[in-house]
């Protein structure tokens, strides 16, 4: 098995644009952008890749925080900040293909923004039962 | 200038398997521009583990998808044995590599059927699911499961392949090639093949790597990125080069979708006969605690699961990244130009499984 060298590295949200510039420049590939909600924080993982060297951006934001949208460094990232957006609610600026919320249709609002528990579960089977 | 119209393209359209709209743009036959929507089938399997237990968690991120579940199950274990340093037993990443490349040859011969019943060509799409379902059968008697296997776990798989049965499956296979060459001859030189694809959905080297694409659909534009060129599993130790053509069209996608299921012959062989033996789990004690991209290559190209663990049983975070997600944008520039009847080649020819890219 081979273990991946995977660098992380943590940056300020008004240096995004120029690092991701930087990294479309040294002909990196996006991988994926990857959005996570720990406690008040959201964390966004921005992976690139070139000759199977794996590296990532991180920027940590706080909820209402507005980040700039990189799809017009990388044309592709539309996809993963309006996934980002319906799934989380972060707010992202200037996507150059903006669905406007409407890329994935859930049930709920910002459906990964809820911290789900077991009890959640519970009400939730009970309240399905009531209305069978 | 023409009028404008827009088309809508599914999410319900006979060339599709799952659901993905369209809203085509259209000069009068010409695509202008697509302008895709998907949100029909978005589970939120992602948000389950919150609830379930890592070890449990195995069996959701299997059935992200009902095509390569045991590759998700794979990345998903891949990805929490690293982050706890498990140390697998050879034998259980050799049974992964057969596994894994069984699956490929089932997806791409299901594959290669949708793609012949969307250019109408039904004789070849019965082929293709014909010999398919050997596969299939190869998979049901060494895991029990046809479609979702469960035979991958924290810290190695759950059943082992006896020594005879491997050499059984040696020989089924190498009976089962010359019937996929002469199917691959029917996709590689039939003039009907030829005429709905080259030249179709054109998407260069340059545009290809820049849209983020993956998999066949980068392959097919000589972009040699395949993920198990990285060494995952028993990768490391077999002879393997990924599969790349020039045309960058849907014909080079078909070829090489077509060459990669002789190339898992190969693989399997090759796995078969080096396999060590041994145990085939290690006991994993403990929860994980830190973080990990874990990347394998799926049929229809990389994918990603992020694992994020904070030493409790429930993981933090597990966030999938599958590759039609990010084959959509290279589609969107395919479609671009193309004739109103192409689309639904085109569409197919990146093999697109919504069920994986909403989760």
């Amino acid at each position: 098995m081979t273990i991946e060298d995977q660098k992380i590295t943590e940056i300020k949200p008004e240096d995004l644009i120029s690092n991701v510039r930087d990294m479309h420049g040294n002909g990196f590939r996006l991988v994926q952008i990857g959005c996570g909600k720990y406690d008040e924080t959201f964390e966004i993982n921005y992976s690139f890749e070139k000759d199977y060297k794996f590296e990532n951006l991180r920027i940590s934001i706080t909820e209402g925080i507005e980040i700039p949208s990189v799809s017009d460094i990388y044309w592709g990232a539309f996809i993963y900040e309006n996934e980002m957006h319906d799934l989380y609610g972060v707010n992202v600026k200037g996507i150059n293909l903006d669905f406007k919320g409407n890329l994935i249709k859930t049930s709920i609002k910002n459906p990964f923004n809820v911290k789900v528990t077991k009890t959640d579960k519970k009400n939730n089977a009970e309240s399905k039962k009531e209305e069978n | 200038m023409s009028r404008r119209v827009v088309v809508p393209f599914g999410p319900q359209h006979p060339v599709l398997p799952e659901p993905i709209h369209l809203d085509l743009v259209l000069e009068d036959e010409h695509v202008v521009e697509a302008i895709p929507s998907i949100g029909y089938v978005h589970r939120g399997l992602e948000k389950l583990v919150e609830i379930r237990e890592y070890k449990d968690y195995v069996f959701i991120a299997e059935r992200i998808c009902g095509i390569c579940s045991f590759i998700h199950s794979l990345a998903y274990c891949q990805g929490i044995e690293n982050i706890m340093d498990v140390d697998v037993p050879p034998r259980a990443h050799y049974l992964r590599t057969i596994w894994s490349e069984y699956s490929r040859m089932h997806s791409h011969l299901l594959w290669m059927g949708l793609f012949a019943d969307s250019m109408g060509f039904e004789n070849l799409f019965m082929n293709s699911w014909r010999l398919r379902e050997k596969v299939l059968d190869a998979m049901e008697e060494t895991t029990g499961g046809r479609v979702i296997q469960s035979s991958c776990k924290v810290g190695g798989v759950r059943k082992d392949i006896s020594d005879s049965k491997l050499k059984e499956m040696i020989l089924d296979l190498e009976k089962m090639a010359p019937e996929i060459e002469e199917l691959n001859n029917v996709f590689f030189d039939e003039s009907t093949v030829k005429h709905r694809t080259k030249g179709i959905g054109m998407l260069s080297k340059e545009e290809a790597y820049d849209l983020g694409a993956v998999g066949p659909t980068a392959r097919g534009s000589g972009i040699a990125i395949d993920i198990r060129d990285t060494g995952y599993a028993a990768y490391g130790d077999l002879d393997f080069k990924p599969v790349t053509e020039n045309g960058c069209d849907c014909y080079s996608r078909c070829m090489v979708r077509a060459k990669e299921v002789l190339q898992s012959i190969d693989l399997i062989k090759q796995a078969a006969e080096n396999i060590p033996s041994g145990d085939i789990e290690i006991k994993v004690k403990g929860n994980p605690d830190g973080e990990y991209f874990s990347r394998v290559e799926q049929p229809r190209g990389e994918c990603v699961h992020y694992i994020k663990g904070n030493g409790k049983k429930f993981i933090q975070r597990e966030r999938v990244r599958t590759p039609t997600l990010t084959n959509i944008p290279p589609l969107v520039k395919m479609l671009a130009g193309c004739e109103m009847a192409d689309v639904p080649v085109i569409v197919l020819s990146i093999d697109p499984c919504i069920g994986c890219a909403e989760r």
